[in-house]
């Protein structure tokens, strides 16, 4: 839609009336944009300040003395939980619970959406739509037996563990969040790609099948060259929502070392003992929200992109 | 959605073929077996664990699993909990504070979406700088969202202390730390996350919008404001539709943000159902209770989701 | 024994029955039109041919080979489709070897076949584009190459020329002809635009709802076709199908024409068909094409049949080669074409000849023809 214009008015005092109202619609749009801005701002200065600054400053100001040391020392030394040896261990735990996660979800769901839409066979609607409502379940509705599922096999693991010297990565909290995010990921992709692949034009498909390419390679050499924007729109959707989880992190992964930054985080904050070190919070929740901010900044297109895809379904 | 019959192909047989090879049968069954392990995995995973979880809202469950049927019990005390106001029970809590939050959370983000969106369309220089930042809190985790706005809240911190250095000493607010109205505060850090998105659901409805319609409306003398209350807003029913069951999921599933802004708040005065069902299965050792909870949140999904999903891929005609 | 047949083919869609029995056969070199309005059948029996859908019953022979079961790459045919389904991540040259890479063609002799494909459509320097690159006629170029690059048996179209302007498809069209000509090679080709079946086709068949109408050459399609459906859709601007009856003069049957407000038209018919007489006093669907309704001088000399009749002129076309002019008989507009200089004013009743040789009648009831 092309923005209204207001019709243009003979009247002289029509200008004023126009102008005013500019100054208005500018100024409301500055003021929200104050609104939604101003926690992140908070969050940064507060986190390049000392923690004298924060206890006798104000909360707006810029830092006097911007020091890196909060920063270092919520990413090398703060105590989560018991531990003291800062968060960095803990994002590497996401980044490694993430990247195996996403690669796999997103190949599924390519898979899934490449037969849902160009080899359809009966049901296949039925099988998309029971695939799509797991999109919109609440987790608590799965949690406990998953919870029960994942530890009978970390103890079957244990027992793989004493007997033949490996587990396989049965029971390890990685590997099983890994296993829990693919689950409840692959209906989000299959849509994702679904919907892709509707568009794409089914007579590709039959070119190639002319021309006597197999399943497999339609797929590897006519879908998955074709589908680059569906990638990354679908990589960058399950990169921010697997790094931002908390409910199966913190229950499956909420203690020991294998947690993810999410509930590291959570831990840093509420850990009551000793003094509330503002700053280093602070940076922690930076560190934390870094990764997703820096996908949003250079490739925020795509974000949105998959944000809607995710929201406008069928 | 289009399943055009004629534009399908169709490579199993819809009878035997006596010449067909057991490698060609292969072929044939290759997309299915492609697609079974995700299917199976949702059937299990997804519709499994739901019966399961049903299941055990009828046992006695305590700590660990039981799977000694006792019939409605966990329901029972729950419905009992419902009315326990005086002193408020964790559940009557729970519910009452889902009722707040998810019709201020859907209207404050519906109405201020769409307020942005209109703003933001009324050709803005520097809308390029403006949009993203609208949107960038939804990239955001709860966590980081709740450790924000929690700093931000806080009486001895955030606002009221600036306020007070700035001169407005008279100036009270601390809503984090009151039982009765820590809940508005999950609505307020909930609000500045999702509104954005909704503005952008709503942005691109009305750039959706054939701008041949609006020039017909102007000609027909309408203002500017009766536009938009008479054309626009009616034309953007679908993105309504859309963005109120995105906030409705997102509001019965928001569990995070309440941990990290409140921790729960004042003697649990914060929770969701989601928090009552964590805190029930994992803390206080009621698994059936919790169970139940659950299943009430998957009922309350499922009356919303459900015709929608069903009107959404029903075969639509041609 | 034809180079194509097709027995009794029929294709179940669920309770849907897509194709209901066809039958047909096309000679070797031949070109077989498939024409109809959208949703009759035609580009799904093109793909039971192509093997991209599975047909219910019946039987496709290509040169004497039962190819029912095959797999689409061992039928040996090519198709040409609408969109051109070029692979867009792929070159030209990648996108006519495809087939052959498929097939374990070595490179060099990939090579030599793209360079021969090349040379015959003079697409040689498009080779290293990608399809993006390429104007609309380039690209049916393509893909045409990537047809002729398998030297197959059955060349498919798939409406190859609905995507392109008017200008373009006119030219493309003489293209087609002129390989269809040159390469001797026989084709299937699919195509609602009844221009471009008359046009290149050796044999037409014309499909409504899953079943050949009429199966014939453009000829017998144009001048004798079976019932109302083919003379309706086959000719532009279409045949004048007119409501009237049938009333004896003296020994010979006659044509009357209802018109508004004045007395009927009588035309007299000198060789009526034999089953017309069986239509006395009872309604019939007079059918006679534009061209057989003309100004007098136009009229065809050698006809044996011609009437002349005063008729009122409400509309005058003239559309630069040709004058039409609409007039109503039978509560129907019925048009006329004339010689583009014809001298008619719309509003005035004019004299016009019915070439009645030309004339073609329909049971109303059945809607076949009155033979």
């Amino acid at each position: 839609m092309s923005a209204v214009t207001t019709p243009a008015r003979q009247a002289t005092g029509g200008v004023n009336i126009k102008t005013i109202n500019r100054i208005v619609i500018y100024g409301l749009l500055a003021l929200f944009a104050l609104f939604y801005l101003m926690p992140l701002f908070v969050m940064l200065v507060t986190s390049f300040k000392t923690m004298d600054e924060i206890q006798n400053g104000n909360m707006l100001a810029l830092p006097k003395a911007p020091t890196f040391d909060p920063w270092l020392k919520a990413w090398g030394e703060t105590c989560v939980g018991l531990t003291c040896a800062g968060i960095k261990g803990y994002f590497w735990n996401s980044i490694k619970m993430v990247v195996p996660a996403v690669l796999i979800s997103t190949m599924l769901g390519a898979l899934n959406g490449y037969v849902l839409t160009k080899w359809r066979f009966r049901g296949a609607t039925l099988v998309f739509g029971l695939m799509l409502f797991a999109c919109f379940i609440p987790f608590q509705s799965v949690l406990l037996p998953m919870a029960t599922i994942l530890g009978s096999v970390g103890r079957f693991g244990v027992t793989l563990q004493n007997s033949i010297g490996t587990n396989f990565g049965l029971g390890n909290s990685t590997v099983n969040l890994v296993f829990v995010h693919v689950v409840y990921g692959i209906g989000f992709t299959t849509l994702f790609f679904r919907n892709y692949y509707e568009a794409f034009p089914t007579e590709l498909v039959k070119a190639a099948q002319v021309d006597g390419a197999s399943f497999f390679q339609i797929f590897r050499r006519i879908m998955l060259p074709n589908s680059m924007p569906i990638f990354v729109v679908t990589v960058i959707y399950q990169f921010t929502n697997i790094w931002n989880d908390f409910l199966f992190a913190s229950a499956y992964a909420g203690t020991g070392d294998a947690m993810p930054m999410t509930v590291a985080l959570n831990n840093v904050v509420n850990t009551s003992t000793g003094v509330v070190e503002y700053n280093v919070n602070m940076a922690a929740a930076m560190i934390a929200a870094l990764p997703t901010l820096l996908v949003y900044v250079l490739a925020g297109r795509y974000f949105v992109r998959g944000l809607m895809a995710g929201a406008v379904k069928g | 959605m289009s399943t055009v019959a004629t534009s399908q192909i169709k490579l199993t047989p819809e009878h035997a073929r006596p010449r067909a090879s057991v490698r060609s049968r292969l072929q044939d069954a290759l997309p299915k077996i492609v697609l079974a392990p995700s299917f199976a995995i949702t059937i299990v995973f997804v519709y499994g664990f739901i019966l399961w979880t049903i299941y055990l809202s009828f046992t006695n469950s305590k700590t660990f699993p039981s799977y000694v049927i006792t019939g409605w019990r966990a329901y029972q005390r729950l419905w009992g909990w419902t009315f326990d106001t005086d002193p408020p029970s964790s559940w009557y809590t729970s519910i009452t504070n889902m009722g707040i939050f998810g019709f201020l959370y859907i209207l404050i983000c519906l109405a201020l979406g769409l307020f942005l969106a209109i703003l933001l369309d009324q050709k803005i220089r520097g809308e390029g700088m403006l949009r993203p930042i609208y949107l960038y809190p939804m990239a955001l985790s709860f966590i980081v969202t709740g450790v924000a706005w929690k700093w931000f809240l806080d009486p001895g911190l955030g606002l009221e202390q600036t306020l007070h250095q700035w001169g407005w000493t008279s100036f009270h607010f601390d809503w984090i730390k009151n039982k009765d109205f820590v809940i508005y505060t999950v609505v307020i850090a909930g609000v500045w996350q999702a509104s954005g998105f909704i503005m952008a659901m709503f942005l691109a409805g009305l750039r959706g919008i054939d701008g041949e319609i609006m020039k017909a409306a102007q000609i027909d003398g309408a203002t500017t404001f009766q536009l938009y209350r008479r054309i626009v807003i009616p034309l953007l029913r679908p993105i309504f539709l859309s963005a109120f069951i995105v906030l409705a999921h997102l509001a019965i599933k928001s569990y995070d943000l309440v941990v990290a802004l409140t921790s729960g708040g004042p003697g649990g005065s914060a929770w969701l159902p989601s928090n009552f069902m964590y805190e029930y299965t994992f803390k206080r050792n009621e698994m059936a209770v919790g169970s139940a909870s659950a299943v009430i949140m998957l009922m309350t999904i499922v009356a919303i989701i459900v015709p929608y999903l069903y009107s959404e891929l029903r075969e639509k005609p041609r | 024994m034809a180079f194509l047949e097709i027995d009794g083919l029929r294709k179940r869609f669920g309770q849907v029955e897509i194709l209901k029995g066809i039958d047909l056969d096309l000679e070797k070199g031949g070109f077989l039109v498939l024409v109809g309005p959208s949703g009759c059948g035609k580009s799904t029996l093109l793909n039971t041919i192509a093997g991209l859908e599975t047909i219910t019953s019946g039987e496709i022979r290509v040169d004497g080979r039962t190819i029912n079961d095959l797999h689409p790459s061992k039928r040996d045919i090519a198709m040409v489709f609408q969109s051109y389904a070029l692979y867009p991540n792929m070159t030209v040259a990648g996108n006519i070897s495809f087939g052959m890479e498929m097939r374990g063609v070595p490179a060099a002799e990939r090579q030599k076949a793209i360079d021969k494909v090349a040379k015959v459509l003079q697409i040689g320097h498009l080779l290293q584009r990608k399809p993006s690159q390429l104007s609309g006629g380039q690209r049916q170029r393509v893909a045409m190459g990537r047809a002729l690059v398998r030297d197959p048996k059955l060349f498919l179209f798939d409406e190859p020329l609905s995507n392109l302007d008017a200008k373009l498809r006119v030219d493309m069209r003489i293209e087609i002809k002129r390989l269809h000509a040159t390469t001797g090679t026989t084709i299937v080709y699919v195509t609602h635009d009844q221009i471009e079946a008359m046009t290149l086709a050796t044999k037409i068949a014309v499909m409504r709802d899953g079943e050949v109408q009429q199966f014939g050459t453009p000829a017998e399609i144009y001048n004798n076709p079976t019932n109302l459906f083919v003379a309706d859709f086959m000719g532009s601007p279409a045949m004048n199908l007119i409501p009237a009856t049938i009333g004896t003069n003296g020994n010979a049957l006659s044509v009357v024409l209802q018109r508004e407000a004045r007395e009927p038209i009588l035309l007299p018919m000198a060789n009526a068909p034999a089953g017309l007489s069986a239509f006395q006093g009872k309604p019939i669907i007079f059918g006679v094409r534009p061209e057989a309704l003309t100004d007098p001088e136009g009229a065809e000399r050698n006809a044996s049949n011609i009437a002349t009749a005063d008729l009122h002129i409400e509309v005058v076309e003239p559309a630069g080669s040709d004058t039409f002019a609409v007039t109503n008989l039978g509560g129907k507009g019925v048009v006329a074409r004339l010689r583009a200089d014809a001298n008619i004013q719309p509003g005035t009743v004019t004299p016009l000849a019915f070439n009645l040789t030309k004339a073609v009648f329909f049971d109303p009831a059945t809607e076949n023809r009155i033979r």
